[in-house]
C-alpha cells in the first residue's frame, strides 16, 4: 500500500511572543516542530505499513521554505521511506485554498492509496487544508480520525469523533483521513533511522516541476481568495475592581453585592 | 450592484435537534444584514431526513426564510451528500455570505464546499463585522472576519474580496442568539437535490452516542470554575455545591483537567470550550491566555485568587485577592441564607 502523509512544520506556539510595538509575531529564533496532529498521522501511517506489509511505503510531504527539510528528516528518522518538499517562491502567501491546491498537485505526482493529514495545525488552527486537498483530488474524506479500526488493501475502517458521538466509518481506498493527536502516539526517532534520514535524498518539487497541473492564478498571494487585512495582539477585556486585604466575610459581601447588582440573584 | 444577496446560515441538527450554534449564527446574521443591506434576507439552511419542522424555531430566532433540504441520505452527517447539496444550493442562489458553526461537522463540511465552489473560507471566527476596506477604489461593504491564531496569541482579520460567497465557520458560544419571538413567521422553501447512490461514498457502520450524556458547559447560564489553586479533585464537590445553589454548572481550567481532577468536557479555553455564560466565577485560576480566550466574553466575571498579580484579574469585573477555601464555604452559606430569606418574602 502506498501511503502519503502531509505534514506542516510549525512554530512551537508555546514559545510565541508578540512584538509590543508592531503587534506582529516575532519569528526570529522561534523553534519549529512537526505539527502535533501530523506527527500522529505519521505514526498511524507507519503502523498501517507494518500491518499491511508487502511493498507498502510511507511518503511524507511538506510544503514550506528549504528549512522545512528538518521536519522531513525527522519523519524519515521515524521510519518514513521517502520525503518530498514542496518549495517555491511562487507558493509564498498562499491561504488554505491555494495551499491545498499546491499540495494536491504534489500528491497527484505520487502513487497513493491512502492520504493522511493532521486535523489542524497549531499555528493557523484552521483544519481546512486536509478536506480541501481531498476535494482537489476527488477523494472521500474522513476527518477527526481517532482510531484506525481495520485496514485492508481495499478499505479502511475509522472511528470518527464528533462532540457528542462517534461514527465507525468504512471507506474504500483511495481516500483521505485527517488525524487527531489521539490517533497514534508517535514513536521516537531511532539511531538507525537518523542515519538513514541523512542518507536519503529529499525530492524537491517547485513550481516548474508542477506547472503542468498547477495554474499560477490559483496559488500564492495573488491566487488566494482570502487575505489578512490586519493582525493584532489579543485585546483583553478591561479589568474591573480588584479587592485585596478583605476578611472572608467582607469578600463574600462584595461578591453577593455584585451578584445582586447584575440580577444574578 | 452585486448579483449576490442574502446571508445563509447552515444550521446544524443532530437527531433532528437544532444545535444552539445555529441560533447564535442566525442572531449574528440579522445584525450583519442590518449593516449590509436591510433589504437582504437571513436564510437558515437545514439539511436532514426530516427537518423542515425546525423552520418555525429558526423564524422565532430571527430567520426571514428557511431552506430545508430533506433526503434519507442526509439522516446522519456524511461529508459528500451534504457537500453536494450545499454546493448546488450556493451555485443556484448566489448568497453574499455563508456561515457555518465551527463544530466538528462544520469544519469538515465548509472546506469541502468552499473549495468546490472555488471561494475562500475563514475558520473559527470569533468576530464578524461589515466594513469598507479603505484600500478599495470603489468602496463596497465587505465581511470582516476576525479569528484567533497561534493558540489565541494573535488575532487576524481576514477578507475575501475576489470570490463569492464570503464564507466563514464561527466558533460556538461566541455570538448571541436573539430573544425568541414566539409569533415570528417566515417563508419556507423545500429545496430538492437529486442524490445518486454513489454520493454515499462512505459507509457508516455504527453510530455511538456518548453514553454518559456529557454536560454541555456552553449551554450553562452560570459557570463555577476551578483551577490549580483548588488543590485537588475533591474541591470540585464544594464548587458543585456553590453551582447547585446558583443553578449553574462546574467547569475547569486546563491544569485541573490535565491533572485528572475533572472530565475533559468541562474544560474552558483554547483547547477546551469557549463559553459566555451570564456569570463566570473563577476560583484558583491564574488566567493563562489560552484560558482567557475561552471565557473573557462572559457577561460577568468574578474571580478569587491568592496571587494579586494573577492575569485572571485583568478580565474580571470583580476580583478578590484571598484564600478561596475560606471564602467559598462562607459564600455557599450566605447564598443559602439569601435564597431562604427570599423564599419567605
Amino acid at each position: 500500500m502506498k501511503i502519503v502523509v502531509y505534514i506542516k512544520h510549525v512554530p512551537d506556539t508555546n514559545e510565541v511572543k508578540l512584538d509590543p510595538v508592531t503587534n506582529t509575531l516575532i519569528r526570529d529564533g522561534l523553534p519549529s516542530i512537526i505539527n502535533h496532529d501530523d506527527k500522529s498521522g505519521i505514526e498511524a501511517a507507519l503502523r498501517i505499513k507494518e500491518q499491511v506489509g508487502g511493498d507498502s511505503t510511507v511518503t511524507v510531504v511538506c510544503m514550506g521554505p528549504p528549512q522545512a527539510d528538518v521536519a522531513l528528516r525527522e519523519a524519515l528518522a521515524m521510519g518514513c521511506d521517502n520525503a518530498v518538499l514542496l518549495s517555491s517562491r511562487e507558493f509564498g502567501g498562499s491561504d488554505t485554498l491555494a495551499t491545498s491546491t499546491i499540495v494536491a498537485a504534489g500528491v497527484a505526482k505520487l502513487d497513493y492509496d491512502l492520504v493522511i493529514t493532521g486535523r489542524q495545525a497549531i499555528d493557523g488552527d484552521t483544519a481546512q487544508v486536509g478536506p480541501q486537498i481531498a476535494e482537489h483530488l476527488g477523494l472521500p474524506q474522513v476527518s477527526y480520525a481517532e482510531e484506525v479500526v481495520e485496514i485492508t488493501n481495499d478499505y479502511i475502517v475509522v472511528k470518527r469523533q464528533f462532540e457528542d458521538r462517534y461514527h465507525i466509518i468504512k471507506v474504500k481506498l483511495p481516500c483521505l483521513i485527517t488525524a487527531l493527536a489521539e490517533l497514534a502516539e508517535p514513536r521516537y526517532m531511532s539511531v538507525a533511522g537518523i542515519e538513514k534520514a541523512y542518507a536519503t535524498d529529499i525530492t524537491v518539487l517547485d513550481y516548474e516541476a508542477m506547472k503542468d497541473v498547477l495554474p499560477l492564478e490559483k496559488i500564492g498571494l495573488n491566487g488566494s481568495p482570502t487575505n489578512v487585512k490586519r493582525s493584532f495582539g489579543k485585546q483583553a477585556k478591561g479589568a474591573g475592581t480588584v479587592l485585596a486585604d478583605l476578611t472572608p466575610d467582607e469578600a463574600v459581601q462584595a461578591i453577593i453585592a455584585k451578584l445582586e447588582e447584575k440580577y444574578i440573584i | 450592484m452585486s448579483e449576490h444577496k442574502d446571508i445563509f446560515v447552515v444550521v446544524e441538527q443532530r437527531d433532528s435537534e437544532v444545535q444552539k450554534v445555529g441560533l447564535e449564527l442566525i442572531g449574528e446574521a440579522t445584525r450583519l444584514r442590518d449593516e449590509l443591506d436591510p433589504n437582504q434576507k437571513v436564510v437558515g439552511v437545514i439539511l436532514g431526513e426530516n427537518v423542515k419542522g425546525a423552520a418555525d424555531l429558526l423564524f422565532q430566532y430571527g430567520a426571514d426564510k428557511v431552506i430545508a433540504i430533506e433526503d434519507a441520505m442526509l439522516k446522519e452527517y456524511v461529508t459528500e451528500p451534504y457537500a453536494k447539496a450545499l454546493v448546488q444550493l450556493i451555485n443556484d442562489k448566489n448568497p453574499e455570505i455563508v456561515l457555518f458553526g465551527a463544530t466538528s461537522i462544520g469544519r469538515d463540511l465548509a472546506p469541502r464546499v468552499s473549495s468546490r465552489v472555488g471561494t475562500g473560507l475563514t475558520a473559527d471566527c470569533t468576530k464578524l463585522t461589515i466594513e469598507i476596506d479603505e484600500r478599495d477604489e470603489v468602496p463596497r461593504k465587505l465581511l470582516f472576519m476576525t479569528r484567533p491564531a497561534f493558540g489565541g496569541n494573535v488575532m487576524a482579520t481576514i477578507l475575501c474580496k475576489r470570490t463569492w460567497p464570503q464564507m466563514a465557520t464561527v466558533r460556538p458560544g461566541v455570538m448571541k442568539a436573539l430573544e425568541k419571538k414566539a409569533d415570528a413567521k417566515g417563508e419556507l422553501e423545500e429545496y430538492k437535490v437529486a442524490f445518486e447512490a454513489k454520493d454515499m461514498n462512505v459507509e457508516i457502520m455504527e453510530v455511538v452516542k456518548a453514553t454518559n450524556k456529557s454536560t454541555d458547559i456552553t449551554e450553562a447560564k452560570y459557570l463555577i470554575s476551578g483551577g490549580r489553586g483548588i488543590g485537588g479533585p475533591e474541591y470540585f464537590e464544594t464548587l458543585q455545591k456553590l453551582a447547585d445553589v446558583l443553578g449553574g454548572e462546574i467547569s475547569a481550567s486546563r491544569v485541573a483537567v490535565d491533572s485528572g481532577w475533572i472530565a475533559k468536557d468541562r474544560q474552558v479555553g483554547q483547547t477546551g470550550k469557549t463559553v459566555r455564560p451570564l456569570l463566570y466565577m473563577a476560583f484558583g485560576i491564574s488566567g493563562a491566555i489560552q484560558h482567557l480566550a475561552g471565557m473573557d466574553a462572559s457577561d460577568l466575571i468574578i474571580s478569587v485568587n491568592k496571587d494579586e498579580g494573577a492575569a485572571i484579574f485583568d478580565v474580571s469585573d470583580l476580583g478578590v485577592v484571598g484564600d478561596l477555601k475560606k471564602i467559598v464555604p462562607k459564600l455557599i452559606e450566605a447564598l443559602e441564607k439569601y435564597k431562604a430569606a427570599k423564599e419567605v418574602q
